[in-house]
């Protein structure tokens, strides 16, 4: 594959056969017409088996039966919205909807607004106890959610916060919390320290610095940081299916389960669930994706 | 250990002055950084409240013999208190070396580790090879991004279900596979083909994240140092080989342990994939909570035990892959 990806060599007698007639030698970045029909064909490939599954979805849930699945042929005879519509009227959506924008919006507010000041301090300072926070910080990273679940389900039901809100925000803080934390570490690191240090020739105090100078100028880093938060707790399947018991509490990730239960699959309306939930966070993730991508991977810290 | 100053305060560390007793140390570091500290309060309550609380609540439990017919629970108007008691460190001997202990630990313990395996490959290999397919002066190279990020874009439990519908009895791949004559596996049933189909789906799912973090990287590599090369005569391979790579590892390395970490935790691809369905399917996280939550009586103690081992898993990892970075004079991004 690599000889059809790098742009092909020149040749390497240039110099000496070839230095008396000049021949047509191929530009850097230039390629043959095979290598680029070949690269093409690569990513045509690579881009309908992404697409697939999804348009799959989207087919099948114009198909008024639930076994339509089975008959793909049949549907293209009979297709309606008539699942959208039913959807829509007679079942939960909109209080998935509701538990959904709930707990992920709680979420994104408060494990941003409890890690700016963190993420700012492990950016500037250098405290005794440093090295561990961020140990501790990088820890909570990789918690699988079998660590925490158990004591998580026991203490939330001693506190009656089993199927409500509150119980699901703060379990989701215990990994966004941390998680802003190290993204906006990652962001205030590229804010320049001369900035700090005009604020601080100025008289303010390094919380008078933080709220009035790098705050406003970090607001990307937030929105990213919130973004990410948000993204992550709509999308999380275990502690929302274990913790929320009644149907109008779900979200999405649990209701579009409950389609599917032992006696009966309605999977048409559950193909119509999916592209409902599916179309507007797919859009909000193209927006912000390229922001994720950089948060993620550069803001790392060094040391 | 490298000169960092605190720009905030203008103090120089690293530069060591005699260590004073312990008591004048506290109050130095109390006047010096007493602002550090205010600002990392709300993480660190939030962190003892919500993560290490529960993290040594769990930890008790695992020293003990709960389970859902022995907790404190409430049944109408009756409480009814909890009645388990301690039993030491008998639950990790019996997940570890108890009577079929390889059915219960040691086979999902193998899975899980060829799952992590074969899942990171496929994602790390597809991903690099992608990014260096749109890395290339291409027509149409915004779109077929757009396109590829796709399934990273869709929600994982939407898009799991529609490779279920895909894979089940009947469903479009089976039906295809059928038209060319070749054989029809049950995906969903027989425990090979459910494998293999989880590592399939998780795959599809994973790539984009890879590529769009290889792409970033491959296009912050010197166009010079390809120049270069190219004048020293280097074939196409060897440029891969000693320019792109090496320009790739802080990247890579980078995203690798993510991967690593990310994939031995997955939980939605398994669960929605297969529910309770495949025993043998079940990587060790999905197995501890098919323990905790899927079956009856629930048995607290011993999911909460797994949870521990599995955390104590990754944090030996870790720290192995650090200092192995470390020791190849790399840093890690995060």
């Amino acid at each position: 594959m690599s000889t059809t990806t790098v742009p092909a060599p020149a040749p390497a007698e240039e110099g000496t056969a070839s230095a008396a007639r000049p021949r047509r030698v191929r530009r850097r970045g230039e390629r043959s017409l095979g290598a680029s029909l070949a690269s093409h064909a690569l990513l045509i490939v690579a881009s309908l088996a992404a697409l697939f599954p999804i348009a799959w979805l989207v087919f099948l849930s114009l198909g008024p039966d639930k076994d339509d699945y089975l008959h793909p042929g049949r549907i293209w005879s009979k297709m309606t919205f008539d699942n959208y519509a039913f959807v829509l009227q007679h079942t939960n959506f909109f209080h998935w909807m509701k538990s959904s924008l709930i707990v992920s919006l709680g979420t994104t507010v408060i494990g941003v607004m409890v890690a700016a000041t963190t993420g700012y301090a492990v950016s500037r300072m250098r405290f005794p106890g440093y090295r561990k926070l961020m140990w501790v910080l990088l820890v909570t990273q990789m918690f699988p959610i079998a660590v925490l679940i158990v004591p998580m389900y026991q203490i939330l039901s001693e506190l009656q916060l089993i199927d409500n809100y509150l119980g699901l925000i703060l379990v989701y803080c215990s990994t966004a919390v941390p998680y802003c934390a190290w993204l906006l570490k990652g962001y205030f690191d590229t804010i320049p320290f001369e900035i700090d240090e005009a604020g601080r020739v100025d008289g303010l105090s390094p919380f008078g610095t933080f709220f009035r100078l790098i705050l406003p100028l970090a607001r990307p880093g937030l929105a990213v940081a919130g973004f990410y938060s948000f993204i992550t707790a709509f999308g999380e399947v275990a502690f929302a299916s274990t913790f929320m018991l009644s149907d109008t509490k779900y979200t999405f990730a649990v209701g579009l389960q409950s389609f599917v239960s032992e006696h009966d699959a309605q999977r048409n309306l559950m193909a119509a669930t999916a592209v409902l939930v599916a179309i507007p966070v797919s859009a909000f993730f193209y927006l912000v994706q390229k922001n994720l991508v950089t948060g993620l991977t550069a803001g790392g810290t060094k040391g | 250990m490298t000169v960092t100053i605190d720009r905030a305060t203008g103090k120089r560390r690293g530069d060591r002055t005699p260590r004073p007793g312990l008591g004048r140390r506290l109050k130095d570091g109390y006047q010096k950084h007493w602002y550090a500290y205010a600002m990392i309060a709300p993480v660190a309550v939030v962190i003892g409240v919500l993560v290490l609380y529960p993290l040594g609540y769990g930890l008790y439990l695992t020293l003990t013999d709960a389970n859902s017919l022995n907790t404190a629970r409430t049944i109408g108007v009756n409480e009814i208190e909890a009645t388990y008691k301690f039993i030491g460190l008998d639950n990790y001997a019996d997940i570890l070396w108890g009577p079929t202990a390889y059915e219960r630990f040691w086979s999902h313990f193998i899975w899980t580790i060829v799952w992590t395996a074969l899942c990171v490959g496929l994602h790390y290999g597809l991903g690099l090879g992608l990014a260096l397919l749109l890395n290339q002066k291409l027509r149409g190279r915004t779109f077929y991004r757009l396109i590829l990020v796709l399934p990273w874009a869709v929600p994982t439990f939407v898009t799991v279900f529609g490779w279920r519908f895909m894979l089940a009895d009947g469903g479009i791949i089976n039906a295809g596979l059928d038209a060319l004559h070749l054989p029809t596996p049950l995906w969903l049933e027989d425990t090979f083909w459910q494998r293999f189909a989880a590592i399939m789906v998780n795959t599809w799912c994973g790539v984009p994240f890879m590529m769009v973090s290889l792409l970033g990287g491959l296009q912050s590599i010197d166009a010079s140092l390809y120049e270069a090369a190219e004048m020293d005569g280097a074939s196409a391979w060897q440029r891969f080989r000693h320019v792109t790579l090496p320009g790739l590892r802080s990247v890579s390395s980078t995203v690798v342990l993510l991967g690593i970490i990310w994939t031995f935790n997955q939980f939605a691809v398994i669960f929605l994939l297969f529910g309770n369905t495949a025993p043998d399917a079940q990587i060790l996280v999905t197995w501890a909570y098919q323990l905790g939550f899927g079956q009856q009586p629930r048995d607290f103690a011993q999911s909460a035990a797994y949870g521990i081992l599995l955390l104590a898993i990754l944090i030996v990892f870790t720290s192995f892959y650090r200092r192995w970075l470390n020791r190849n004079e790399q840093q890690l991004a995060i």
